[in-house]
Parts: C-alpha cells; sequence; structure tokens
C-alpha cells in the first residue's frame, strides 16, 4: 500500500518547487502543479516502476472567476489500481492565456474528457487532435458551464434566491 | 448479345486482388435513431464494402445540462438528477449521490440501512444485466431470451415499487438511510425473486451459452486487450471482460461491500462473448450478495441519528412542528455544508461511477461532475468496430452496453 506521504515525498523530490498547495480532503492526496510540470508528471506517474498510476479516472474543470490570474483549474483524478491508490492533480489557468498541454498521448480516454472540458469551459488543450464540441452544438459562441452564465433569468423580481433557497 | 459490362476488365479483377479499398468508400449514416442502437447515437461510417474503415461518432443529443443545473440547486433537490442517467439501474446513481453526500457531511449509517441499499443496488446491477444481455440475443436474432428476462425485470421493478413506490426513477434513497424500511411485502417478494430467478436465468444462459449461431456472431468480434481498455478508462464488466479484475466494491468497498462473499467473473479476451459471459456470470454473483444480505439482515434503525440530514418521514411533517421545521430546511437547503471537495465512487451497472464535488459552503456545490463510465468508455467504439461488418457492429455497441442518458449527462 502506498501512502499519501510516499508519493508526496517522490513528486516533491522529482519536481521541487513546481508542485504546492498538498492537501488530504477525504483522505485523496490533491496537490497543484504547473501547466508547464503536468505533462511531465503525469507521465512520471505513469512510468513509475512503483506507483505505476497508468489509469486516468477523470479529467474536469472549475471556473473560479473572482480569483483573477487562476480562473481555471482543470482536474486530472489519476489512480493506480496496483497499488489501489488514488491522486487529485489541478493544474490552475488564467483567462486570457487558457491553454494546456493535451494528455491523449498518455491516455485515450482524455479524448473525450478533454473535449467535454473544452466545450463547457472553453478550456484549450494544446495538440488535441480533435477539439470540437461534443455535447453541444458546433455554432454555439459561448461556454455553457462557466459561471457568467446563470441557470435562470437573474432580472426576474418574482423568484429572489433568499426566498427559493439558492 | 452477351452483356459485355458484366465481363470484368483486367483492372478490376487487379484491383479485386487488393485487401484494401476494392472501390469506393461509402458513407453510411447508423443512427442518430436506429433500432438496432437502442438510443440515439450517431456513427458516421466509412465502409469498404462490407467493412468499416473509419467511424466518426456524434453524441450529445440528450441535451440535460445536469452538472450545469446542479449548481443552482440545494444538495437534496440533486437526488432527483441522479436517477435520469443511467435509467437501467437508477438505484445505484441515486444511492451512489447519497454515500457521497454521507460521506461529505461525515454521516455514519446503520448497518441495516446499509444492507438494504446493498440489496437495492444488486438488483439493480441484475435488472441492468439482464437488459443488455437481453437486448444483445435481440441483435443477434434471438427475441425469446430477451422476453424471458424481460419478466424477470418487471419483478425487479415491482420490488422497487413496493420499497419506494417509484419504479424507473426511484428515489429510494436520503441522506443518512433509506426512504424507509423493507416491508414484510418487499421481503416476501424478495425471497421469491431469489427463487424463481435462477431457473429463468439458467434457460436462458442454455439457450445462449453454447448456441452456435450465437456463438459464430460473437466470438473473436469487437475484441479489446486488457492494455487498450485501461489506456481507454474503461470500467466494469467490460474491463473485466478484458482480463482486468477491477471492481470497486472490492477495491473501495462502500456500504458494507466488505462483509459479503462473492467473487470478481473476469474474461480473457475482451471480446463480445467474453463481455456477455462476464455479465452473466455477474449476475449470479449479485444474486448471491442479495441472498447473504437478507439472510443477515441487521436489526435496528434503517436511518442515521442525524436530523439536520435526514428527511423526516412524510407522516411526523403532517403531524410535528420540530419535523416540518427540518423539512423545510432540509429541501431549501439550508444544511450547514463544509468546504470542501470529495470524490466517491461506486460500482455502477457498467463500471466506475464517480462523484467530484466542490462545495463552498453554501447551499448548492460549487461545482458537480459525474464521471459517467458510458461516456468515457465509448470513444473506442471506433477502434473497435474497425475491420469489421456492419452486423458486427451492432453486437459491439450492445454489448457495450452504451446507455444514451449516462452518456450525455
Amino acid at each position: 500500500m502506498l501512502t499519501n506521504q510516499e508519493v508526496a515525498e517522490a513528486l516533491i523530490g522529482k519536481f521541487g518547487e513546481d508542485v504546492f498547495d498538498f492537501e488530504e480532503p477525504y483522505g485523496m492526496l490533491t496537490l497543484t502543479t504547473t501547466r508547464e510540470q503536468i505533462m511531465p508528471m503525469l507521465e512520471f506517474l505513469f512510468n513509475h516502476e512503483k506507483f505505476k498510476a497508468n489509469f486516468l479516472t477523470d479529467l474536469t474543470g472549475v471556473h473560479y472567476p473572482d480569483t483573477p490570474g487562476r480562473e481555471f483549474a482543470v482536474v486530472y483524478h489519476v489512480h493506480s489500481l496496483i497499488h489501489n491508490f488514488r491522486l487529485r492533480i489541478k493544474v490552475f489557468l488564467a483567462e486570457e492565456d487558457i491553454h494546456i498541454p493535451t494528455a491523449t498521448s498518455l491516455y485515450s480516454s482524455a479524448n473525450w474528457m478533454e473535449r467535454e472540458t473544452y466545450d463547457f469551459f472553453g478550456i484549450l488543450f494544446d495538440g488535441h487532435p480533435n477539439l470540437t464540441r461534443i455535447l453541444n452544438i458546433e455554432e454555439m459562441d459561448y461556454f455553457p458551464m462557466r459561471r457568467q452564465y446563470p441557470l435562470e433569468d437573474t432580472t426576474r423580481e418574482d423568484k429572489t434566491d433568499a426566498l427559493f433557497g439558492r | 448479345m452477351p452483356d459485355l459490362e458484366l465481363i470484368p476488365s483486367a483492372s478490376t479483377l487487379a484491383k479485386r486482388d487488393q485487401p484494401e479499398l476494392v472501390g469506393e468508400l461509402t458513407t453510411l449514416n447508423l443512427g442518430p435513431t436506429h433500432p438496432a442502437t437502442h438510443g440515439i447515437f450517431q456513427n458516421i461510417l466509412q465502409m469498404d464494402g462490407e467493412k468499416i474503415v473509419s467511424t466518426e461518432q456524434t453524441i450529445g443529443y440528450i441535451h440535460r445540462a445536469f452538472e450545469k443545473i446542479s449548481e443552482r440547486r440545494p444538495y437534496y433537490q440533486i437526488t432527483t438528477l441522479t436517477d435520469r442517467m443511467n435509467y437501467c439501474s437508477s438505484p445505484i446513481n441515486n444511492l451512489g449521490w447519497h454515500m457521497t453526500m454521507e460521506k461529505f457531511l461525515h454521516v455514519e449509517v446503520p448497518k441495516r440501512a446499509q444492507y438494504i441499499r446493498v440489496i437495492m443496488m444488486e438488483l439493480a446491477r441484475i435488472s441492468d444485466h439482464l437488459i443488455c444481455n437481453g437486448i444483445l440475443g435481440v441483435d443477434t436474432g434471438a427475441f425469446t431470451g430477451f422476453l424471458y428476462l424481460f419478466e424477470k425485470r418487471e419483478e425487479i421493478y415491482e420490488i422497487y415499487e413496493e420499497v419506494c413506490g417509484a419504479r424507473l426513477t426511484t428515489n429510494m434513497g436520503r441522506v443518512g438511510g433509506m426512504e424507509r424500511d423493507l416491508s414484510s411485502e418487499a421481503i416476501r417478494k424478495l425471497r421469491e425473486f431469489i427463487k424463481s430467478f435462477p431457473p429463468v436465468m439458467r434457460e436462458f444462459e442454455q439457450l445462449f451459452n453454447r448456441n452456435r449461431i450465437f456463438m459464430d456472431r460473437v466470438i473473436d468480434v469487437g475484441g479489446i486487450s486488457a492494455e487498450r481498455a485501461l489506456n481507454y478508462g474503461f470500467t466494469g464488466p467490460n474491463l473485466r471482460a478484458a482480463g482486468v479484475d477491477y471492481d470497486v466494491r472490492v477495491m473501495n468497498p462502500y456500504s458494507s461491500y466488505e462483509d459479503f462473499d462473492f467473487i470478481i467473473p473476469v474474461g480473457q479476451s475482451g471480446d463480445t462473448y467474453d463481455r456477455f459471459m462476464v455479465r452473466n456470470a455477474e449476475i449470479w454473483e449479485s444474486l448471491k450478495i442479495i441472498e447473504q444480505a437478507l439472510e443477515n439482515l441487521p436489526e435496528g434503525p434503517y436511518y442515521a441519528d442525524a436530523p439536520e440530514y435526514y428527511l423526516p418521514p412524510k407522516d411526523n411533517v403532517y403531524t410535528s412542528m420540530e419535523a416540518l421545521i427540518y423539512h423545510f430546511k432540509i429541501v431549501m437547503g439550508e444544511i450547514d455544508a463544509p468546504i470542501g471537495e470529495v470524490y466517491h465512487a461506486v460500482e455502477g451497472g457498467n463500471g466506475e461511477l464517480g462523484f467530484y464535488m466542490i462545495s463552498d459552503g453554501g447551499r448548492t456545490p460549487y461545482r458537480l461532475h459525474f464521471r459517467r463510465p458510458c461516456f468515457i468508455f465509448y470513444q473506442a467504439f471506433p477502434e473497435m468496430i474497425k475491420g469489421a461488418t456492419l452486423s458486427d457492429a451492432i453486437v459491439i455497441m450492445s454489448s457495450m452496453n452504451v446507455i444514451a442518458g449516462e452518456l450525455d449527462s
């Protein structure tokens, strides 16, 4: 069994200053890295003779409009099936430079997950073989999961958030 | 006068000897709605004669935006969205979401509720696999098995009805336990199901497992190696058919799965036949789990002592002020959610069904992402049908158990 400590130390040893913000919410090791280091880190975890974290469970995006310089987060959930160890890696991106390298060279499964993230958040995955919308129509010119698009008409006054529990 | 056109020219004959590309490629639209795709999936196939050369997939016809809707709904109201993802096994989705919330809120669920959940989730898995395997039979031209199994699925739905009142979109769980206890009628129906199901299942297996026509249609069709399956993010029966014994119930046990004795059926070649056989074997394992859970059903409460999270019973809401207040507070989302993020996975009908949630302490999740197994493994479809014939493609798609609701969320 791997421990969070062990993996975190190995990652610090390899990437030094580029991994930070270590957390353990509900036992899952969570860390943040930079856009430059995300692919080397995924490759390191994939090929490491002990960790063998070769299963990409999930890839998704989050929008934080109120934090300038790090408006978007890309979240990777990586799983080592041999040691049953899960790891969450985050990369924060600025809105004006919303590029991140694709993980499709490492995982075939990243293809659609990245397309979905692009479709909903507009995050551009550099080097992706087919970065087009997947769940929405091609003609759409905005990214619906960004938080500036509220779900309901905000100009209505008969439905205030305070009354309806939202 | 003989028709000279019918005699092939030398250049045509030379072309015919080449294994690739006899004539022009034909573009064929399989779907969006086609009786054999059991859902709204579009595949634009490039066909060389009867052989599939390449495929372009289009999904997204359902357009429901569950993740966006979740950002405006209190935690409790999200339950009804999860039902509609994999509608063939809605209790798993449903209870999976409740377990995510319990993990997030640190609610300890009593053993009895956990066992009832296990029973319900395994019933859901059985009904999911029954539909998948039954329809695989239909796609190979055998309607009988499907009809046999549908009667049994009907019985499972009657058990759901007895437990929660609904059949398809079963909103049977609550944060902290179950909506209500198993009634004596539900237990009777469960026992009857356990008794009456095996003969039908055995008959179904006799119809298919060693059926020459069926075997010719599915063996060595749509095979995928373990390595490719892992790289494509396969989980569930599709991955196990390729020979990897990964099962969330065993790797990360939830809801007392560690108490039960069952095995993980594993295939070898990852072809359509193995997927069929793994699902059949899993049905038997699920039946074993239900038997054990019914046998050892613990006494005690079926909900946690957490009034701030567990929705009070409706009778109390009508008669007691306290219950009314709690009911209002929970439904309107006034529970104090902590700040943080959580990922919880359950073994759905198709594989690892994950819920990734970020909370900023508000009434609604800041971000909720569903890891839908279908969405992830359906992208391997072009690779799996490359070089196969059109009739193979139909069989491969139905054996992968692609469910439109889970694909699109």
